[in-house]
């Protein structure tokens, strides 16, 4: 008996619209302080900012207590979280203890009024009809017809009536279940999922990818980055895409091959691999390889790999060339000088000293991005394609189980929102009486929903009626 | 020719219709109400041809993609779907009254365009934006941003129209919100004189926004804030005048309701699933997470929780009145902040606005 007494309490309490307006409040207040204090910040950024709040004095001290509170990582501590699980349980019971009166509304057939109850409703209508009563009716027929709705007759009066879309009743039982669904996939996602990144020089490849915190997390198979490269609009520095060319190793088998870009990604084996960013592979060792398309005049391109300080000949000339300097973004300044910009490789270039026994010696730079610079003296042309081993893609590394399920809620809401907002219940009722020549008409109508579009759509069907 | 002369044209429109919109709004002459509508209806057509300009454009320079993609072309669209709902309204209820109001809201976005000196550029878009969900995504954002301003112009004529006395929460609520926008724009009128009528437009900064009143400096910014405190007093103490002035139009507290609720009942769902759903599987695609808790995206909830809260409390307590048109008020200032206010103070993956 007292654990009855318990539910039924536990029960009221998660019913109680208080409980939900302060969850509301709470969820709505609480998450403007994570907007403000940035989250899974570097500390320096969040102390810069309690500095201005708050004075640098008692920048360290403020910014202990934020921590401690966890509100640098508020979306995740188990107070955030807590206020989520109670949201999910007041509208999932909110929603059950609602539902078996809603149930009897929709449920409930609709009768024929009696003529005193044609007064009491908000839409109304009188009309006269010239001919006799089996034209009255057909026509009383046609006109619910033409408000989309099949019409039954009452047995001992000249009454239709009919309704449509009761089930539209349910919708926000759909919206409802929809969020739920969407918190519960978050959650199975979260618990069971795996989100991280993987930085990938070009040619390298790993079985693992990295947790937020750095630990290493065993991918199951193996992903290499056989190629990756930024491209620009124009002239431009500004990027237009990147791409990464990645292969999947199982069992030391190329199983899958595939580019991706910010937008599409890869998926294999319950994980997805985003492109998110790129650099510069720090310590660049001697995988590092310039990769050059040698066309000699009137002959065929050829691609040729070598290292910085390495040489290369022409096919069928005796130019050879020697690579001896790399310059990832090339450009030149006023006086025709050559700089470099960036580390990154927005315009990559290579020095190359040439000798031939005709010719002497020449030397110049080859940049990806400029194309007069291919073209040698001797009408050969050389083009720095890449320089492969340079740089590292950034992935996105995620497993998220629960992904489909908040899909399923996105789909659900989608389709509750419409039956919510843009359908409704309508009924109609239409009483016929005969006089001489005439039929008088009485119509009432219900609607749960918009009843000034409704009662203009009934006027305009039965104005046509009496004419 | 091109799109920064129709945006000109449309741009002195809406200011010219605010001006003739208020003008009948005082004056009540039946020929003001038809130039008014003339002028607000003429500068919307050259807005929109100045759009569709503007799309062509960026095909012309060989990266073509739908003008919505930074906080111009955003704010831009914004002024164009209020102006549309404004004037669908309009039409179709045969009532100008709220022109009045509505226009200044066209006229506080124009104002912030040019006086922020945000870039107007035709840009190339980052990698990030090159996905099909934008065009979605971003207009049907906007379009509810526009349903909610429209909200936020009813809500507060009800306000006007149905409080009596100075002491009533609601009224000091109406008062207060509706002079700290007329401040707003009035500091925006002082911004435009100062730098771009006088023409006194220092080189080295960037953004002009309240530079002749909150942020000049010294006895300037003193002096601003002393005549908003009068501003916001006398509004309070004569705020009787514009209700009499009002409810000569004939506008009834039920219709406005009517509207204010229609309006949210079409925003609502359309931010849910543009703003909110399409936002996230975009992200999902993108980024590699359908919700990061970013600022712009926690400040849509917030957004989501008060209009969700506005239905609720219609639907489920009955509410109606003072109430649901406080709450529909309350409702545009967060889709404002989540717009305009996150850009400007807080950061995150949403940074795109920027500049």
């Amino acid at each position: 008996m007292a654990d009855k007494t318990i539910a039924s309490k536990v029960w009221a309490f998660f019913t109680s619209v208080k409980l939900a307006v302060a969850l509301f409040a709470l969820i709505a207040l609480t998450s403007i302080i994570g907007t403000v204090i940035e989250q899974n910040a570097l500390p320096e950024k969040n102390v810069k900012l309690f500095a201005k709040l708050f004075g640098t004095a008692n920048a360290e001290t403020a910014y202990k207590t934020v921590s401690s509170l966890g509100l640098t990582d508020m979306y995740h501590s188990w107070w955030f979280t807590a206020m989520l699980v109670c949201f999910c349980a007041n509208l999932t019971i909110c929603s059950i203890d609602r539902l078996p009166r809603i149930k009897r509304v929709v449920d409930e057939p609709l009768k024929p009024l009696d003529i005193s109850e044609f007064d009491k409703y908000g839409i109304k209508k009188e009309l006269t009809i010239n001919g006799d009563i089996e034209t009255a009716k057909a026509a009383a027929l046609t006109a619910i017809k033409k408000l989309g709705m099949t019409a039954e007759a009452a047995d001992h009066t000249t009454q239709f009536y009919a309704h449509k879309g009761r089930y539209t009743r349910y919708a926000v039982y759909v919206i409802h279940l929809s969020i739920v669904l969407i918190l519960l996939g978050a959650f199975f996602g979260a618990t069971f999922g795996f989100t991280g990144f993987l930085s990938l020089p070009e040619g390298e490849t790993s079985a693992v990818a990295y947790t937020r915190q750095g630990d290493e997390h065993p991918l199951g198979f193996s992903i290499r980055c056989d190629s990756f490269t930024v491209s620009f609009y124009g002239t431009s520095d500004m990027p237009k895409d990147y791409a990464s060319w990645l292969s999947i190793i199982e069992d030391g088998k190329t199983v899958l091959k595939k580019s991706i870009g910010v937008n599409s990604p890869l998926k294999y084996k319950g994980y997805t691999f985003y492109q998110s960013g790129y650099g510069v592979v720090r310590e660049k060792d001697a995988k590092s390889l310039i990769i050059l398309n040698v066309t000699p005049k009137g002959g065929k391109s050829e691609q040729i790999s070598l290292a910085v300080g390495e040489s290369f000949k022409i096919p069928g000339t005796d130019i050879a060339g020697t690579v001896s300097a790399f310059s990832p973004a090339l450009a030149f300044d006023k006086n025709d000088q050559p700089y470099t910009y960036t580390e990154n490789m927005n315009n990559p270039a290579v020095y190359v000293e040439f000798t031939s026994e005709e010719k002497g010696k020449y030397s110049g730079w080859i940049a990806k991005r400029y194309p007069q610079t291919w073209k040698l003296p001797d009408g050969s042309a050389v083009e720095l394609v890449d320089n492969w081993g340079y740089q590292y893609t950034g992935l996105q590394v995620r497993k998220d189980p629960g992904v489909w399920v908040v899909y399923a809620g996105c789909l659900f809401m989608a389709i509750g929102l419409y039956c919510a907002f843009f359908l409704s219940h309508k009924k109609i009722w239409v009483l016929l009486k005969p006089e001489k020549t005439k039929v008088q008409v009485k119509v009432a109508a219900f609607t749960n929903k918009n009843k000034t579009g409704y009662e203009s759509v009934i006027n305009s069907v039965f104005d046509r009626l009496a004419r | 020719m091109g799109s920064p002369i129709l945006f000109g044209i449309a741009e002195v429109g809406y200011f010219v219709a605010m001006m003739v919109y208020i003008g009948y709004f005082i004056f009540k002459g039946k020929a003001v109400g038809v130039a008014a509508t003339v002028v607000a209806v003429a500068a919307f057509l050259s807005q929109t041809a100045a759009l569709l300009f503007r799309w062509l454009e960026s095909y012309g320079m060989g990266i073509g993609r739908a003008p919505l993609t930074n906080l111009y072309e955003s704010l831009i669209f914004f002024v164009w779907c209020l102006m549309l709902g404004y004037l669908i309204i309009e039409f179709k209820y045969k009532n100008r009254t709220f022109g009045a109001f509505v226009t200044p809201l066209a006229g506080l976005a124009l104002g912030f365009i040019d006086l922020t000196g945000i870039s107007k550029e035709i840009e190339p878009l980052v990698p990030a934006l090159q996905s099909n969900w934008l065009l979605a995504h971003v207009t049907m954002s906007f379009i509810s941003y526009s349903a909610f301003g429209l909200a936020f112009a009813t809500g507060m004529l009800y306000l006007v129209l149905s409080t009596e006395k100075r002491t009533e929460p609601s009224y000091i609520f109406w008062t207060v919100a509706g002079s700290v926008f007329f401040i707003l724009l009035a500091a925006m009128g002082a911004d435009f004189l100062k730098f771009k009528v006088i023409g006194t437009s220092p080189e080295t900064i960037k953004s002009y926004l309240f530079r002749a009143t909150f942020r000049g400096g010294g006895p300037a910014a003193l002096l601003s804030f002393i005549a908003s405190a009068a501003v916001i007093f006398s509004v309070w103490r004569y705020g009787h005048v514009l209700k009499r002035m009002l409810s000569s139009f004939g506008m009834t507290l039920d219709f406005l309701e009517d509207i204010n609720y229609k309006v949210v009942a079409v925003g609502f769902p359309i931010f849910t699933l543009g703003g909110l759903i399409f936002g996230a599987i975009w992200a999902d695609q993108a980024w590699g997470v359908y919700w990061s808790w970013d600022p712009k995206e926690t400040w849509s909830l917030i957004t989501w929780l008060v209009y969700a809260f506005y239905l609720h409390a219609r639907y489920l307590r009955g509410w109606r009145g003072n109430k649901i048109a406080v709450l529909s008020s309350i409702g545009f200032i967060t889709v404002i902040f989540t717009y305009l206010g996150v850009n400007m103070f807080l950061s995150g993956l949403h940074s795109y606005g920027e500049s």
